[in-house]
């Protein structure tokens, strides 16, 4: 077989692309690693680096990956699933945090779309975009079906969302440790709010009891800011 | 770890079957996530646990199996941003500042809220 056989060969697979992904995880996590897992090497975001390059450099588009890199994509969901299982065994932790827990919740959930949709507009980001926004704070799965309700780009809200997943990773630890904040069950539901699953890994990373609060702070979130957006949008950009 | 696996994607098809049927404003893996955090504590009542048979257990082990590989799963969507190159050029400035902004002040509003509250409630329950 000639190379270029091979490799037409290799794209009608899933096997090149899954492989690829795995590895540029690892190769990314051994970096973030030797980095004593410094916040700004951060593993998701280097990974996404070597696998657009790796795009780019071969000319493959990105349907061709994700048919290989679907079957990563698809644990997202019974991975949200087993966040139940932490979350039960602190249940006691989450009971006594009750009230401080459903006022962040609504307080942090407004000011995730309301800052970020005001802030593009006023940058002159066009309604489209503006909507695709909006939901940056949540799991990807749900931001895109809102976006998709209101007539935005689900693609593009997927990207917003783990942007906003990455810059959150960065930005907590140092942020809250600026603050003094010791208190690991209010880091990691702020972190788990702003930043959903992407943050909540970096909270699991950092401490238990973190990951916990930030696991409840992405799955209540991806209750609230769905019903949220209908009504507030509206009024943010008219 | 068959059996952990199956259980997760149990509750995941349940959630699914349940917000679509339902047509309930939550995912559905959120919705599997709040039934098995239910399910736990309804057996626990008729089978007796501790937290160390739970983590042993296959749903404990397929649980933090794929939960330590949570920031991997997120890799295939984010690499969707090659399809938005040329729109990152156009609002990429906008679009980061939005971000950074939105970020930092949630993560602020959030942290605050929770503290504060948390106090208030605290001091009551002293009092």
């Amino acid at each position: 077989m000639t190379p270029f056989r091979l490799w037409v060969y290799l794209q009608t697979t899933p096997l090149f692309w899954l492989t690829a992904t795995l590895a540029a995880f690892l190769a990314a996590d051994a970096l973030a690693k030797a980095a004593g897992r410094r916040p700004i090497v951060n593993n998701v975001l280097i990974s996404i680096a070597l696998l657009g390059g790796l795009l780019k450099l071969t000319g493959t588009d990105y349907q061709t990956y994700f048919n290989g890199a679907q079957f990563v994509h698809f644990l997202l969901g019974p991975a949200t699933v087993a966040l139940g299982v932490p979350i039960y065994t602190n249940f006691a932790l989450v009971k006594r945090n009750v009230w401080p827990l459903a006022a962040a919740l609504f307080v942090g959930a407004i000011v995730a779309i309301a800052s970020a949709v005001l802030v593009a507009k006023g940058l002159g980001a066009p309604r489209p975009v503006l909507i695709a926004l909006a939901p940056k704070s949540i799991t990807a799965g749900v931001a895109m079906a809102v976006t998709e309700t209101l007539g935005g780009a689900p693609p593009l809200t997927a990207v917003l969302v783990i942007a906003t997943g990455v810059l959150g990773a960065i930005i907590v630890t140092p942020l809250m440790n600026a603050l003094g904040v010791t208190d690991y069950a209010a880091r990691g539901f702020a972190v788990g709010l702003a930043s959903h699953g992407i943050g909540t890994a970096r909270a699991f990373a950092v401490d238990p009891v973190a990951g916990v609060f930030a696991g409840l702070a992405m799955g209540l979130n991806a209750v609230v800011t769905p019903a949220v957006i209908p009504v507030l949008l509206p009024w943010l950009i008219g | 770890m068959i059996r952990g696996f199956f259980i997760l994607l149990g509750f995941q098809l349940i959630g699914e079957v349940g917000a679509r049927g339902l047509a309930l404003p939550a995912p559905g893996p959120v919705i599997g996530l709040a039934l098995l955090v239910i399910a736990l504590s309804l057996y626990r009542r008729w089978r007796p646990f501790d937290q160390e048979a739970l983590a042993a257990s296959d749903l404990g082990q397929a649980a933090r199996g794929l939960l330590a590989a949570l920031p991997l799963l997120f890799v295939p969507a984010g690499v969707g941003v090659v399809q938005y190159l040329g729109l990152l050029r156009e609002q990429g400035l906008a679009l980061a500042v939005a971000l950074v902004v939105s970020t930092v002040a949630t993560l602020l509003a959030t942290v605050g809220v929770f503290l504060l509250v948390k106090r208030l409630s605290d001091a009551k329950a002293d009092a």
